[in-house]
């Protein structure tokens, strides 16, 4: 049940994320013009051109959608999770302690492969912590996580600015890059586009049972649903969707709030819609904002993280007024 | 019609938080039984149920559902047999009127399948029931107290479990829609099914159950309805001096 017929829905979903891509991998520094593109994009057509869009700009654009995608996801399932459509990886303190792990690798001067590791592992260490310390007397405190989830990220916070304060300044602008949020060295980006997808195909099974979920832990432990494993299930999925998001981008907030809560608004709140719908809008969402970051003040490129918290800010406190 | 009782509890103790709610109690609820959980607040009505749910282990004894020990249900089996409205606790997200009472669907719906024509007729049926069906495409959150808790109300319908469960149906209800509640519970009853549910309101309980299980200080008495609501065992477990008026047909306890 959905206040708009899912098939449209999706048909223009998908046709967004067409468009976003075309955008994303049509406008660059180099123009070229939209047949050119198509010959690089199938392989014909000169070389220069070849290499700009199929190892420039297409894995920066699978990059960026697929966490997008990801952030987006990990977002709508922390939501039901916690019952709290503020609920957000970025919220949480799991973005800051995957930017706390990227940066202590980066400030101990360990290899340039070793920051994505650091960053995987401080955002699995973050959710962690944040859940076995929500999880208290043995109860799934929505209110309680949320909480312990964002001191959490003002520690996070705090660990950040020491490491800023200690790094030497030869290191400072990719640590602040990072930090903001930042594709434009983003490792092979077909990794995150498949756990984007194992994200979508292990939540859906779990779908209307996310919905009954949502309408409270005791209406879901009577209707059937296991409320004990489920949320495992939850939470390994949104902090393995919010680790992969950072080690391929840096910390970039706000997509996992504002894209359910957008998809909400307009589909409703069917988990079997709203989850694929959050994860296609997401990562379009993304994928423009990073165009736009490479775009606006070229060629200087922002941070897309910048963009992405430009747009979240208004539309966070604007959900949180909402809410009465 | 089968003799089995819907719910039996033997020897069983429960305890919350260290407080003894009941010790080696015994019981059985049976097809077209109405039975009232009563005591004071914190006396642990709702851990009781809860309990006896299948939502939370017993410290002690057994509980079967249709003859079968809850432990050895999934589930899912679970709530194909008993259905269970909790409190009230708000609502996160919106939903629809219809989509809330759909809810109820779910045990009877297989993962990969969406609600059909069928489950829809029911969940209307049920919002019908309820006197909440013009509400239907409302968002849960505009609604009233009182009519959220028919909506919840009509999820559990839509369920139509054999066996109801009810944390205080009548909390939030104005009084004709407390009567008609529990006109339409007892007509459930009528039908091979049973209702055991938790009543603040000793004079609902008078009137629509026909058993009623007392919860005073860790000690719970379970019997029918006509031994148990006596003025002197509930002046003793409320705490209050109470008398028992209006003799014809509908007891009537007052405070003195």
């Amino acid at each position: 049940m959905s206040r708009v017929p899912a098939f449209p829905a999706f048909a223009a979903l998908a046709s967004i994320v067409l468009a976003a891509f075309a955008v994303a991998i049509g406008s660059g520094s180099v123009a070229l013009d939209p047949a050119a593109v198509l010959r690089a994009l199938v392989g014909a057509g000169d070389a220069t051109a070849r290499g700009i869009v199929q190892e420039l700009r297409l894995p920066r654009a699978i990059a960026a959608f697929a966490t997008g995608g990801s952030l987006a996801l990990a977002g709508a399932i922390l939501q039901v999770l916690l019952r709290n459509p503020l609920a957000d990886p970025y919220v949480l303190g799991v973005s800051g302690g995957a930017a706390a792990g990227a940066l202590l690798a980066m400030l101990l001067g360990a290899a340039a492969w070793a920051t994505p590791i650091g960053a995987f592992g401080g955002a699995l260490a973050s959710a962690a912590l944040v859940f076995a310390l929500a999880r208290g007397s043995g109860a799934w405190s929505p209110i309680r996580l949320l909480l312990t989830g964002v001191i959490m990220a003002s520690g996070w916070g705090a660990l950040v600015a020491l490491i800023l304060t200690l790094a030497p300044e030869t290191q400072l602008r990719g640590m602040l890059f990072w930090l903001i949020g930042d594709l434009s060295s983003a490792p092979a980006a077909w990794t995150p586009l498949t756990i984007a997808v194992f994200g979508v195909a292990a939540i859906m099974p779990f779908a209307r049972d996310l919905n009954v979920l949502a309408r409270g832990e005791s209406v879901a432990a009577a209707l059937g649903v296991s409320v004990t494993r489920l949320p495992w299930l939850l939470f390994a999925l949104s902090a393995l969707l919010t680790a992969v998001a950072v080690t391929t981008a840096g910390a970039i907030g706000f997509v996992g709030l504002i894209v359910p809560n957008g998809v909400r608004l307009l589909l409703g709140n069917d988990q079997r819609i709203l989850l694929p719908a959050s994860a296609l809008a997401g990562g379009a969402l993304l994928l423009l904002a990073d165009t736009a970051a490479r775009l606006l003040l070229a060629p200087a490129q922002l941070p897309v993280g910048v963009v992405t918290a430009l747009i979240g800010v208004p539309v966070f406190l604007y959900l949180l007024l909402r809410e009465r | 019609m089968s003799t089995l009782p819907l719910l039996a509890a033997r020897g069983l103790s429960v305890t919350i938080a260290g407080i003894r709610v009941c010790h080696d109690l015994d019981f059985c609820v049976r097809a077209g039984e109405r039975w009232a959980i009563l005591g004071c607040n914190g006396a642990g009505k709702t851990t009781l149920l809860h309990t006896l749910a299948g939502l939370r282990p017993p410290d002690g004894g057994t509980i079967e559902l249709d003859g079968r020990a809850l432990d050895a249900l999934a589930a899912r089996e679970m709530a194909l047999i008993r259905g269970l409205l909790p409190q009230d606790d708000g609502d996160a997200f919106g939903a629809t009127v219809l989509e809330t009472a759909l809810i109820g669907r779910h045990p009877h719906i297989p993962r990969w399948q969406w609600e059909g024509e069928n489950d829809v007729r029911i969940a209307r049926e049920a919002l019908q029931a309820l006197d909440i069906a013009h509400a239907e495409t409302r968002d849960v959150r505009t609604l009233s107290g009182g009519e959220r808790r028919r909506v919840a109300l009509a999820a559990l319908f839509a369920q139509m479990p054999r066996l109801f469960m009810l944390d205080e149906p009548s909390s939030h209800l104005d009084l004709a829609h407390q009567l008609a509640l529990l006109e339409s519970l007892a007509a459930f009853t009528r039908d091979a099914r049973a209702v055991i549910m938790v009543l603040h309101d000793i004079n609902l309980a008078a009137r629509f159950c026909d058993h009623v299980l007392i919860l005073d200080k860790g000690h719970a008495i379970a019997g029918s309805a006509q031994e148990l609501l006596t003025s002197e065992r509930l002046s003793r477990t409320y705490g209050v001096r109470l008398r028992k008026l209006g003799e014809e047909g509908i007891a009537v306890f007052a405070p003195e």
